[in-house]
């Protein structure tokens, strides 16, 4: 078929920029708004199709950088395509079709205003977030991950009430302040360091740094990266809950936050290099400190009686997993973090969606008043049942395999309190996620809420639906993940 | 000396051989023309063809000596050290190309804000201050003679104290601007040329090759160390330096949007590049109170000016004067860039002084937009202007970004650079590290002064009886393509860092840079 002779630097490229194309589609058709969302979810729909046809054509290999732009010597914009880069790009660009459906409903449901503005600034974040998967260097990287800070700003001051700014302050201070200030710095000492920023098999810093500096410099990149929310730099998850559902949804489940850890990962794998992490114990301190975020961020979650707050601690909990694979310093960790990036982010974004279903329907935001409101949207609540099982790590749900893995890795590293505070962990999200199902469904109607079907509009309550089936097929096809992401960890 | 051996058979043949001569000599010629014709229709065309004339001279200039090498040109025939020399090589080139870049693309901005801002009758006179004023820069930058880079600078200064005063017509107080910045300028032009006078006591010559072959060999001694005392302070008023600085927020506030879009691009990077060239080729760096003075002075001043400066600009609620203040800052940078004395510090002071002047140039285009607009540019006056103006507050977004270094713009590599340049000294000194974490946890500081920029362009609720709409086309093309630089050297700066560290290796070669160059070119 003429579809699949497209080659795979063109459809990266091509993934790239259609968001961009649907941007512009946005301004000009600001004023028709179903020409305009139905142009958007096109892009989307096509910008998907790229990215699987990349997947088609490479598979899990890893392919040579094609460099754009010569920046410095020895440093380029350039993108090659590799197994985590490619499934978070798979994962980001197929939810943005789901979460397009499902912001179109939440917008509309809503009386938002200034959609265009909204869903333009949307499709740039998504750009940028397939540039961060594809890049094929820290600088590039680098580049994207600002991009993305600055296009989701004003999603998060979308509603512009003062409330609002001051979350997207707070947002835009935390994650502009950390990659300014720690990651830049960390990203240039590599590079006078080496020479190169080049993400390269086994990393690019052995050999060249020795003593104190390997944990310093780790350090600096693991604050630095402020989107992995590692605690104490996690408080602009809470802030930018401020935001518009959708935002909240793709953007701090999924696509900021992954970028996140993803960046976490990249730095661990093919810039330190899991085995030269090992060999100098350096990312010791940052492991406890990922497992004290962990229990720290779910026992804070707990306390939190605003349904959207208790999912941002839940996130940065479940973030600080995938910095936890990585700090393990072993290939089984570090795949079980590769592999809670998929895993978590369908959960996730299913309990955002439901969220988001029950404000647009009922306006309420507050866990105490969802008493009994089970009845009224059976679908949106089951759907908020099965993605917190997942998120607690049950079978036959997704959520369960990774959590095996980072356990397998505690065990080949010989930290058996990691696989205690796993273990601690999951009861914790047992007991702030099902409580809210329960209380749905089995506490007593009060009298202002509807006893019979009264479920939010379709395009809000279809998208979650979906992905919590989707959390379910990906317990069955966990193995092939498993051997998708493995050249990640292969010498 | 065999170099001016060399030089002294000069006869140009043809108009490029005199391409040094015009590059001054072009807007030299259009001042006192548009004067004598005294038309108000022919005064702004006159100005721009001369200024456009001059920026194609500046790249010939520059792609004939880009790899290295220098022109040498002498005046009248007279060979130098005796005769006045007019000397290019890639530094100078480079700041050439910076100026008449600038200076045209502001014209056409200035086209609609004069009209605005300028009663009629002074056009004529302005555009002809305005070309003296470009004459002086480019002559203070081209030549190769120590007291002709003096007269160049009053050249520039005169024109710029009457240029700055022109703001009157809009508000009194650019009278006194003009005056402070009088007082100032005069005094940090009377340093310069004391300074000069001692030099030429020791050597008994005032070329500046000459001058660095001679304090080579006599070495330092306490005459050659003070005027080198007095150079240093007299170009640093003129640079803006931390705590010389104090006339630039007021020149810059009040003086007519096309004068500061000009000067904020222009004036303080020629001043800059004489001291950088003063330092480094005139003084070699080798001198132990060089390498002194740049680590004990530069260094913390250049750290304080970034800090303070950007601290004050946060708390602005005019964003012309905030965007003056945030000029001392980034002055701060290029002076931090010079001080770490590397080929990177260098290369970095060099490409910032070119970014920042196309940022700061597009900023405050932006302002002289808003302020035709809507009369002012205090933060009340200009809020929620996001959506009236979208094209206009479109570029201010994009200079705004790269004033901070965000990257995908063109001030993310120069800032990249500089902490690179400081982290690449850590090993011998680890203070360094101090000196880099000092310079991101500043940019910082530029986010907070820009953001709020932003928030009241976008965030805030227009002005319910504002009447502003888009700007006019002459003032969005210029605009539009300053941002447009300011994207495109963000990613591709192949060739503005080939020509920055080609300059940066020319500066550390000290005076061999201006002696032994390996050749020279057009000369026959």
């Amino acid at each position: 078929m003429e579809f699949y002779t497209l080659d795979t630097m063109t459809a990266l490229y091509c993934a790239m920029l259609l968001p961009f194309l649907a941007m512009a589609g946005n301004m000009a058709f600001s004023g028709m708004q179903n020409i305009r969302d139905t142009f958007t979810l096109l892009c989307a729909v096509l910008t998907f199709s790229c990215v699987l046809v990349i997947l088609s054509n490479v598979g899990n290999d890893v392919t040579e950088p094609v460099s754009l732009f010569s920046v410095f010597p020895g440093v380029d914009i350039a993108f090659n395509v590799e197994p985590l880069g490619l499934l978070f790009a798979i994962i980001a660009s197929g939810l943005w079709i789901l979460t397009h459906i499902y912001g179109v409903g939440y917008m509309r449901g809503n009386n938002e205003k200034h959609h265009a503005r909204f869903f333009a600034c949307f499709c740039i974040a998504i750009s940028s977030v397939i540039g961060i998967a594809f890049a094929s260097n820290m600088f590039t990287l680098f580049l994207f991950y600002e991009i993305l800070t600055v296009s989701t700003y004003p999603l998060v001051a979308h509603k512009g009430t003062p409330e609002s700014i001051r979350g997207a302050r707070t947002y835009l201070a935390i994650l502009i302040g950390t990659s300014v200030a720690l990651q830049l710095t960390a990203i240039i000492w590599t590079y006078v360091l080496t020479g190169t920023l080049d993400f390269t098999q086994g990393g690019i810093l052995e050999g060249k740094v020795v003593g104190w500096v390997v944990p310093v410099l780790l350090g600096l990149y693991a604050f630095g990266i402020g989107k992995a929310a590692l605690m104490p730099f996690h408080k602009w998850l809470p802030a930018a809950m401020v935001a518009p559902t959708p935002v909240s949804a793709l953007l701090h489940a999924v696509a900021v936050v992954k970028a996140g850890v993803f960046t976490m990962l990249k730095v661990g794998i093919y810039i330190f290099g899991i085995d030269f992490l090992a060999d100098t114990g350096a990312s010791e301190w940052l492991m406890w400190l990922a497992a004290y975020s962990i229990i720290a961020a779910s026992i804070i979650a707990m306390y939190q009686d605003n349904l959207k707050k208790r999912l941002a601690y839940s996130t940065i909990s479940q973030l600080s997993y995938i910095t936890l694979g990585m700090a393990l310093a072993s290939s089984m960790g570090a795949l079980g973090g590769g592999m809670h990036i998929a895993m978590h982010a369908m959960g996730k974004i299913t309990l955002f969606m439901c969220a988001g279903a029950i404000y647009v329907k009922f306006h309420k935001t507050e866990i105490s008043q969802m008493t009994g409101l089970g009845r009224a949207m059976p679908i949106t609540f089951a759907a908020f049942f099965i993605a917190s099982l997942s998120i607690i790590g049950l079978p036959p749900l997704g959520g369960s395999w990774p959590k095996f893995l980072l356990m397998l890795g505690a065990v080949d590293t010989g930290h058996y309190i990691i696989i205690g505070v796993l273990m601690l962990s999951s009861l914790l999200n047992v007991a702030y996620l099902l409580p809210i199902v329960g209380r749905a469904f089995f506490m007593p109607v009060p009298n202002d809420t509807p006893r019979t079907y009264n479920e939010a509009p379709i395009l809000c309550w279809l998208p979650p639906a979906l992905t919590a089936i989707g959390c379910v097929i990906l317990f069955f096809y966990a193995g092939t993940l498993q051997d998708f992401l493995t050249p990640i960890v292969q010498k | 000396m065999a170099n001016t051996a060399l030089v002294a058979e000069h006869t140009a043949r043809t108009l490029y051989d005199h391409l040094p001569l015009l590059q001054v000599l072009v807007p030299f010629c259009a001042a006192p023309l548009i004067v004598l014709l005294g038309s108000r229709r022919l005064a702004w065309p006159l100005a721009f063809v001369s200024s456009a004339v001059a920026l194609i001279i500046s790249v010939m200039l520059m792609m004939s000596v880009r790899e290295g090498g220098y022109i040498s040109y002498t005046m009248g025939g007279w060979s130098p050290p005796l005769g006045i020399e007019y000397r290019i090589d890639t530094v100078n080139a480079y700041v050439l190309m910076l100026i008449s870049a600038i200076g045209t693309v502001v014209l056409p901005f200035a086209y609609v804000s004069v009209k605005d801002e300028i009663p009629s009758k002074n056009h004529s006179l302005f555009y002809a201050c305005w070309m003296l004023c470009l004459t002086g820069l480019l002559g203070m930058v081209a030549t190769g003679d120590a007291f002709n880079v003096f007269v160049f600078l009053e050249i520039s200064s005169l024109s710029t104290y009457v240029l700055v005063a022109q703001g009157a017509a809009r508000d009194r107080r650019a009278l006194t601007a003009a005056y402070d910045y009088l007082i100032m300028g005069t005094i940090g032009a009377t340093f310069f040329v004391i300074g000069l006078g001692m030099l030429y006591m020791a050597t008994g010559t005032l070329n500046m090759a000459d001058l660095a072959d001679r304090i080579a060999d006599q070495g330092a001694n306490r005459t050659v160390r003070s005027g080198f005392a007095f150079i240093v302070v007299g170009l640093g008023l003129k640079v803006a330096m931390f705590p010389l600085h104090l006339w630039l927020p007021k020149a810059y506030t009040f003086a007519p949007s096309a004068v500061t879009v000009f000067l904020s691009a222009t004036a303080t990077k020629a001043a800059l590049y004489v001291l950088m060239r003063f330092i480094f080729s005139v003084y070699h760096p080798d001198f132990s109170f060089t390498t002194n003075a740049l680590e004990i002075i530069f260094l913390p001043l250049a750290i304080i000016a970034m800090f303070s400066a950007s601290f004050i600009a946060a708390f602005q609620i005019n964003f012309k004067r905030m965007l003056a203040y945030s000029s001392i800052a980034q002055v701060g940078y290029m002076l931090l860039g010079i001080a770490i004395l590397t080929e990177t510090g260098l290369t970095a002071a060099l490409l910032h002084m070119f970014n920042h002047g196309l940022a700061k140039a597009l900023l405050f285009m932006g302002v002289g937009a808003l302020v035709l607009r809507t009369g002012g540019a205090f933060y009340t006056q200009i809020s929620g202007l996001g959506r009236k103006m979208p094209l206009t507050c479109g570029a201010i977004v994009v200079g705004g970004l790269s004033l901070i270094g965000v990257p995908g713009t063109a001030g993310f590599l120069s800032k990249w650079l500089l902490v690179q340049a400081a982290l690449e000294r850590v090993s011998e000194n680890s203070l360094f590290l101090l000196v880099s974490i000092a310079i991101v946890l500043s940019s910082l500081l530029a986010v907070v002064y820009v953001w709020r920029v932003f928030e009241v362009l976008y965030l805030r609720e227009p002005n319910p009886d504002s009447t502003a709409t888009e700007a006019p086309l002459m003032m969005l093309i210029p605009m539009w393509i300053l941002a447009g630089s300011c994207l495109w050297f963000g990613l591709s700066t192949d060739f503005l860092y080939d020509i920055a560290n080609q300059a940066a290796l020319g500066l550390l070669d000290g005076s061999m840079g201006m002696l032994d160059s390996n050749k020279t070119l057009g000369v026959e």
